[in-house]
């Protein structure tokens, strides 16, 4: 997996998982890999993915059976769209904005 | 796992460790970085009993590592930097050398090999330096030792060992197994390696997790240096700033970024990550 230098890389996993999670890759209800089953698999720390399935669980997007494991929740992709919409509105909007200006475009002259 | 305590340690006039302590837990993959000759071949050496300390303590479950007592030795695999296989078929080898360590798994061990497209049934003196050495770390692996020691591990694989050797490691660390490696080569083990230990000529400058790095300090990416920062590098398109976070932002840790800012302000990052 190739990560960028811009996030840490806990968030950066847990945003493949939600697109995993969006695309129905991993179904609501289905178990996921265990945490050192998923660093295995990424050749990443186990104990980054521990934090990776706690930020995801704080977020009610996966929780955990005891000594079962971990699984999607149901509802994750509705919780993941309006998580990410936020975020777009908050983060990406502004930064296309300065740069229309920038370039002297219009929102009109490109959607 | 790894109590060590006001170690000294020379080479007859040669100072390498004076009064130096640290603690390794159980459950974590730690990188130990430095730059050449700061000791941490000699500090893995003295984990591994193969050196005597001159003065202080180094304790590893309990045991001096010195006495190589049988009970310390089958718990602990050490692997040195430039391991050659005797002339000996690597199959047969395991098999002989597994009945050192009791929790020695056979099955895993050959697994490993057809991960990393190693032959065990041909000699070691047949294979290449690269593959002799991916052959001792799978069989290092294998013998779940509560304690492995590599010492630059990366050295000698070819491309695609390298993303396997990140893998079979992360699947090999349990919560109650204890991972330790000295490397340069930190671009192919980041994101494994954690916490990062950094040595300097005469001690340990940093002992810390990425979790607490982050939290502690800020590494931005921006077209100019920053006057806030302690350290800064050009890069491709910009500079990468290394400042104390205040801002409780959180930062994707740059091990080499980290490594020189540790290097060029080692009181101001001692007094940042004192607890």
């Amino acid at each position: 997996m190739e990560f960028s230098e811009h996030k840490p890389i806990y968030l950066q996993i847990s945003d493949t998982i939600c697109d995993l999670i969006l695309t129905s890759e991993w179904k609501e209800e289905e178990r996921i890999p265990s945490v050192r089953e998923y660093g295995g698999i990424l050749g990443v720390n186990p104990n980054t993915i521990m934090r990776t399935y706690d930020h995801l669980q704080e977020a009610q997007i996966i929780y955990n059976k005891r000594g079962v494991g971990y699984f999607v929740n149901s509802g994750a992709q509705d919780r993941i769209i309006s998580i990410q919409r936020e975020q777009f509105i908050d983060e990406e909007v502004p930064k296309i904005k300065r740069r229309l200006e920038l370039l002297g475009l219009k929102a009109i002259d490109i959607f | 796992m790894v109590t060590i305590d006001n170690l000294s340690f020379n080479y007859s006039k040669h100072v390498v460790f004076n009064d130096v302590s640290m603690k390794l837990e159980a459950g974590k993959i730690y990188g130990l970085l430095g730059q050449n000759g700061v000791g941490k071949t000699t500090l893995l050496k003295i984990m591994s009993g193969l050196l005597k300390l001159k003065s202080g303590s180094c304790k590893v479950n309990g045991y001096e590592p010195f006495q190589r007592e049988p009970g310390f030795l089958g718990e602990l695999f050490f692997i040195p930097e430039d391991f050659m296989g005797p002339d000996l078929v690597v199959n047969k080898f395991a098999k002989l050398r597994g009945e050192f360590y009791p929790n020695y798994d056979h099955n895993k061990f050959s697994r490993l090999m057809t991960e990393f497209e190693v032959n065990g049934n041909s000699k070691f003196t047949k294979l290449s330096f690269g593959q002799q050495k991916k052959a001792i770390i799978a069989f290092a692996l294998s013998t779940n030792t509560k304690l492995i020691l590599m010492d630059e591990p990366s050295n000698g694989l070819d491309i695609p060992s390298k993303a396997q050797l990140r893998r079979v490691i992360s699947q090999a660390s349990t919560d109650d197994s204890c991972i330790v490696i000295s490397t340069h080569q930190v671009r192919d083990l980041e994101n494994l390696i954690d916490p990062i230990i950094i040595l300097d000529k005469n001690g340990v400058l940093l002992n810390a997790s990425i979790d607490e790095i982050s939290q502690k300090l800020c590494f931005e990416f921006s077209p100019t240096v920053s006057d806030k920062s302690m350290y800064s590098e050009q890069t491709l398109g910009g500079y990468i700033n290394v400042c104390k976070n205040e801002s409780n932002k959180e930062c994707k840790v740059n091990i080499e970024a980290l490594f020189n800012s540790v290097h060029q302000n080692r009181e101001l990052i001692k007094d940042i990550f004192k607890k």
